[in-house]
């Protein structure tokens, strides 16, 4: 059959792809700690059906030939990892990381995941959970039951007061940790990512030191979702789907003539 | 049966590979870096018996519109965009230099900088690998990849590589089998200083819708007007053959 209609099938199937990584852009404009994803495209490789340079006479030779592209394909979702912005919420356990990091979250099968949600709680035992499933900060936190205020400083280390003592007691230390390429982390939902072999080995580290992002308590990282990029992403994929469905009809419309005329 | 029926039948399948080619251009309007083919036909003399009458059509991929297409603000480190004429430079599967102006960059484990199909990105004298852990990668317009050292303060720069980028004349140039660019006599492309990047920028695929389907309008119709003429070939058969039973 016509090889346009299977290019514009893939035309399609990559539209509807990238349409699908739009709406969960925009499903998650207020996650927070949320990073947006972008489908990248590519083109299909080449089909010769003419060789440039081929022999078309004695001495002469096609000064061009004909290759016909297959189509494009989405090869990759990727998630963009800029900062989002700060919201100021004054919550004692909500922790932001003001540039490169993650937390590190303790799965119950004992892995490590990571996070950029920093909306944090505390458990029955007083330690410091994530806010859905209720996994373990680590390094492990505990509060004391009498504490009266919680102090996250920026390098993650976490004090509080007690009552009848002046000098406030260091119950904890919240390390961040770094990845050579976070885009290749893996997000497994719940704002958690896990490592995979391509985005490097975890480096634990200081907030506020080397490279580490500084934590901002009574803060939250907002989704970096810009909803008006999304809808202008939107409209594109859109209409360059109506383009390919229609070369499908064009492509069904001179089939048909044939069979008609014929 | 009159020859007149294959010409037509030439030209409609012609037609049909230049939508072919259009398809293409159209399927991948949001490819970031693509190039549109551009179709031609060539007219083939087709010599016989009787008058050199006879002249089939042939279509051709010429070539390649390139144009830049328009320029997407990402705000991402890793993604470039070239100004003006320029291409990046990449390692393709046998090695050797290719030339594309995809510039949506990653790094991968080891450092290693590469496009989104994951095609090497070569510096001056061969793969640009960043010094690990990484931070802060700054491209700047000439094409220095500036990161800030492990341990320095966030105002100290060090340049790590420069892209190699060239700008050879359009016309030495075709695209391959994988969409990437090479020298039509295969001779390696003299780095070009004056290439200019634009960091935080995606070029995006400059197919133009609107040509394109005015393009294909075209083709559809010309398509009819082929197959109109085999009918006409018919036509002019069944009243040979009409006659022919009326003696």
């Amino acid at each position: 059959m016509n090889p346009a209609l299977w290019i514009s099938k893939t035309g399609l199937d990559a539209q509807t792809k990238d349409i699908a990584v739009i709406s969960n852009n925009l499903a998650n404009a207020s996650t927070i700690g949320f990073k947006k994803s972008r489908a990248v495209f590519e083109d299909l490789l080449y089909q010769n059906i003419n060789q440039p340079g081929g022999r078309t006479a004695n001495d002469s030779e096609a000064p061009s030939g004909l290759m016909l592209g297959a189509g494009t394909k989405v090869v990759a979702t990727q998630k963009i990892h800029t900062q989002g912005d700060m919201l100021t919420t004054d919550n004692a356990l909500d922790l932001m990381i003001q540039g490169e990091g993650f937390f590190e979250i303790l799965m119950p099968d004992g892995s490590s995941a990571y996070s950029r949600n920093g909306q944090f709680t505390m458990d029955d035992e007083g330690n410091m959970v994530t806010p859905g499933a209720g996994y373990l900060v680590q390094p492990q936190v505990t509060i004391p039951e009498d504490a009266l205020s919680i102090v996250v400083s920026q390098d993650g280390e976490v004090s509080v007061t007690l009552q009848g003592q002046p000098e406030p007691a260091v119950v904890g230390q919240i390390n961040t940790v770094n990845f050579v390429n976070p885009t290749g982390l893996e997000p497994i939902g719940q704002n958690l990512y896990t490592e995979t072999a391509v985005s490097g080995a975890a480096q634990e580290g200081v907030p506020g030191l080397e490279g580490f992002g500084m934590i901002v308590q009574g803060a939250l990282e907002t989704s970096n979702v810009n909803t008006t990029e999304e809808l202008v992403n939107l409209i594109e994929s859109q209409r360059v789907y109506e383009m390919n469905s229609k070369v499908i009809s064009a492509v069904d419309e001179m089939l048909s003539y044939i069979s008609q005329q014929l | 049966m009159d020859k007149l029926l294959y010409i037509a039948m030439s030209g409609a399948k012609q037609n049909m590979q230049a939508l072919s080619i259009n398809a293409n251009n159209l399927a991948n309007a949001k490819t970031t870096g693509f190039k549109a083919d551009l179709a031609q036909a060539r007219s083939m003399q087709a010599f016989g018996e009787g008058q050199p009458t006879r002249v089939f059509s042939m279509t051709e991929r010429a070539s390649q519109n390139f144009d830049s297409g328009a320029l997407l603000t990402t705000g991402r480190d890793l993604d470039i965009a070239i100004e003006g004429d320029g291409w990046l430079t990449v390692q393709d599967e046998t090695g050797k230099a290719a030339y594309t102006r995809n510039g949506h960059l990653r790094l991968t484990a080891d450092g290693a900088l590469e496009t989104s199909n994951g095609k090497l990105v070569m510096g001056e004298v061969g793969p640009i690998y960043l010094p690990l852990p990484v931070n802060n990668i700054q491209i700047n317009r000439d094409g220095t990849i500036m990161v800030q050292p492990e341990g320095a303060p966030a105002t100290a720069q060090e340049e790590v590589g420069r892209l190699r980028l060239v700008n050879p004349d359009v016309r030495l140039i075709e695209k391959g089998q994988d969409g990437l660019f090479r020298r039509k006599d295969g001779l390696p492309e003299q780095a070009d200083t004056r290439v200019k990047v634009l960091g935080g920028t995606l070029e995006s695929s400059n197919s133009s819708p609107l040509s394109d389907m005015t393009e294909m309008i075209a083709l559809q119709r010309q398509f009819e007007m082929q197959l109109k003429m085999m009918k006409t070939a018919e036509e002019i058969d069944a009243s040979s053959a009409a006659l022919l039973r009326a003696f």
